[in-house]
């Protein structure tokens, strides 16, 4: 995949290009349209969560880091698994519930996991990433790994105390953690900024000693840069670093979901800064792909999602022992 | 197993045995870290950690943030990338305030991962009723934990426990919650030579009339009861709720025909309800009486020290009880 992740031990040199992360966007964009017809069709079991118009914080954030940094993201992250380098035949099969899947079927949406990829794990309790990730920095720094370790949450989640207490213990113990806010301004079905009287994520980690940078979320050059920024802050022993990034959820909050509660107005603005439009837009200007390459590019994305499903589909479950396996391991 | 403590092995001290598994545990294994609320500079409210920050500085005992959420989460976090954690909680209490990091994460991620995942990580906490600490310092919480698929449950009564199992919950690949008793901290014993298993209980204190199940804190007083009573208590040490050795209990309750669990837990829905449960499927037609339970009322904790004592259970209690048994039939 272009631009993913880098060899692990180095740091990625320089910065992805924009059309690299346009190609990852795109499959990520792919991906997601994909699994919220899926669902709809009842192919998929349980509960999904897109992540549809957010795509350029995944891409931008991804691909600024090492294959052996750590992700814990959140009920919200197939898009932070795929920028991260995740094989989408496993992250499907996982959603289909099938034994090709990443955690053979057992964990689902919300809990995707590749420890491979430095994905610790999807999780579906707000909030619940961030400790998790500051012990996974805790971990690198203490055995002198130089890896640095990323907590994807939403603004919805910063009303939960493990946010304050992951910020100022990441903070005392001045560890590499890059914590990535997915400003989409819903915490669930409400208005967060009816939740708080600071709606600024960034203005509250001043509280913790250390800053924030506020990013327009649907740039993808914007927050890889800002990501970049924050992953080399923390790589220097200067972390740890918090990226406040401003974007939008397309679809509710799960799959389902009518989201009667928002503004028309407002969801067709937001839609208006499509992240893929934005940046074919200025790839284009720039002289750097045509519209053909990038369409290109899209039908290759959902022909790749195409044979994961296949391969999805295909699959088996896993056997009615395997219900039993794993609660202790040896 | 020696400990590495150089207190005599006959007046060792639970607590001094709890410390010196935790010193073997780091100074086996570079990648052991014990963290958790004033356990470094300050060595812990019971002394348990005293001199461990000295010996292996702060990057191996770290003082936290009174902040459980935080840090008991950041030691799963860190459990999954390569450390093995010995996370404190003060009091067994106050998991209220960090419950996600051993319910949700610790104790699922192995199995939602399938097993690409794992949670090397101690929950070291501790209880013990019976000096006035209140309703919230009092609890013994341990069938809350038991009944979480995922969660080993590890209780030692005995000094040389106190010291082998700490050792082997710390090597264990699974989260493992260690529930120590304060009121045992001072209790004076030998450190044995032959470390038995987690998950194995032993027999305490042999005998033929009733079967006396037990752990923690109440091992004391039920062998306190067996000598008082006439009748002949087989006092059974259960060492760990997970995983459970019912195994011991079925081969001792099903020669003597009568069967007593004692916990210092709320008996209403505690672990007692488990294994009476388990007995009287195994061996109905072997029973002589219906199984018997004795734990704490369900109330909260009284301050007042007469209205603590009335409540727990004691030797004498636990003897009345075991006598009616023997009576019955």
């Amino acid at each position: 995949m272009a631009a993913a992740t880098t060899e692990s031990g180095s740091a990625p040199s320089a910065p992805a290009s924009l059309g690299e992360l346009y190609a990852l966007m795109a499959l990520i964009r792919a991906f997601e349209t994909r699994v919220a017809a899926l669902y709809r069709d009842g192919e998929i079991p349980g509960f999904v969560h897109t992540s549809l118009g957010q795509e350029a914080v995944a891409a931008g954030v991804g691909a600024a880091l090492r294959e052996d940094d750590y992700i814990a993201t959140t009920h919200r992250g197939h898009g932070h698994c795929i920028a991260k380098g995740v094989d989408v035949d496993g992250m499907m099969g996982e959603l289909f519930a099938k034994v090709t899947g990443l955690c053979r079927g057992k964990g689902g949406s919300m809990h995707v996991s590749d420890p491979r990829h430095g994905v610790l794990c999807a999780n579906a309790i707000v909030g619940a990433s961030m400790p998790l990730a500051v012990g996974a920095a805790l971990a690198s720094k203490l055995r002198h790994q130089g890896r640095i370790a990323v907590a994807y949450f939403g603004e919805g989640a910063v009303n939960q105390g493990a946010f304050h207490e992951a910020l100022n213990l990441a903070a005392v113990w001045d560890l590499p953690v890059v914590f990535v806010c997915e400003n989409n301004l819903y915490a669930e079905f409400s208005d967060s900024r009816t939740m708080t009287r600071v709606p600024r994520v960034a203005e509250r980690v001043k509280a913790y000693g250390f800053e924030g940078r506020v990013v327009d979320g649907n740039d993808a050059e914007a927050v890889h840069a800002a990501a970049r920024a924050a992953a080399e802050d923390c790589r220097s022993g200067r972390g740890p670093a918090l990226i406040e990034a401003d974007t939008y959820r397309w679809h509710g909050h799960y799959e389902g979901d009518a989201q009667p509660y928002k503004p028309t107005a407002e969801s067709t603005a937001w839609k208006e800064q499509d992240p893929l439009v934005r940046a074919a837009q200025l790839l284009v200007e720039r002289g750097d792909a045509s519209e053909d390459e990038l369409q290109t590019v899209q039908a290759r994305s959902d022909a790749r999602v195409s044979e994961a499903v296949e391969h999805a589909r295909a699959a088996d479950g896993p056997a009615l022992e395997e219900a039993y396996e794993h609660v202790f391991v040896d | 197993m020696s400990s590495s403590t150089e207190v005599s092995a006959a007046t060792t001290k639970y607590a001094e045995a709890l410390n010196g598994g935790i010193a073997d545990a780091l100074a086996e294994d570079e990648t052991v870290v014990l963290l958790g609320i004033d356990v470094g500079a300050g060595g812990g409210i019971f002394t348990v950690t005293r001199g461990l920050y000295d010996r292996f500085g702060p990057e191996r005992v770290i003082d936290t943030p009174i902040s459980e959420m935080g840090y008991v989460g950041a030691a799963v976090g860190a459990a999954m990338t390569g450390l093995r954690p010995i996370v404190e909680i003060m009091f067994m209490d106050f998991v209220g305030v960090c419950l996600d990091p051993i319910l949700n994460q610790a104790a699922k991620l192995p199995y939602m991962t399938a097993g690409a995942l794992q949670c090397p990580v101690v929950f070291r906490t501790q209880t013990g009723a019976g000096r006035s600490a209140g309703a919230q310092h009092s609890q013994s919480l341990e069938a809350m934990f038991a009944h979480i698929p995922g969660l080993k449950v590890v209780m030692p009564a005995t000094v040389t426990d106190a010291h082998d199992l700490m050792v082997e919950a710390v090597r264990d690949p699974n989260p493992v919650v260690f529930v120590e008793n304060r009121r045992l901290y001072g209790l004076r014993g030998p450190l044995g030579e032959d470390p038995q298993p987690l998950g194995r209980a032993r027999v305490a204190r042999e005998g033929e009339d009733v079967t006396v199940v037990t752990w923690g804190q109440m091992l004391r007083e039920c062998l306190a009861a067996a000598d008082e009573s006439s009748a002949s208590l087989e006092v059974i040490d259960l060492r760990s709720l997970v995983p459970l050795d019912m195994d011991t209990v079925l081969d001792s309750t099903r020669r003597t025909g009568r069967l007593l669990v004692v916990h210092e837990a709320v008996q209403n829905f505690g672990a007692g309800a488990e294994i009476a449960a388990h007995v009287g499927q195994e061996l109905f037609d072997e029973l002589r009486t219906p199984v018997r339970r004795l734990g704490t009322p369900a109330v909260p904790m009284p301050f007042n020290p007469d209205l603590e004592r009335s409540l727990l259970p004691d030797a004498t209690k636990i003897a009345e009880a075991a006598q009616a048994l023997r009576d019955e039939g």
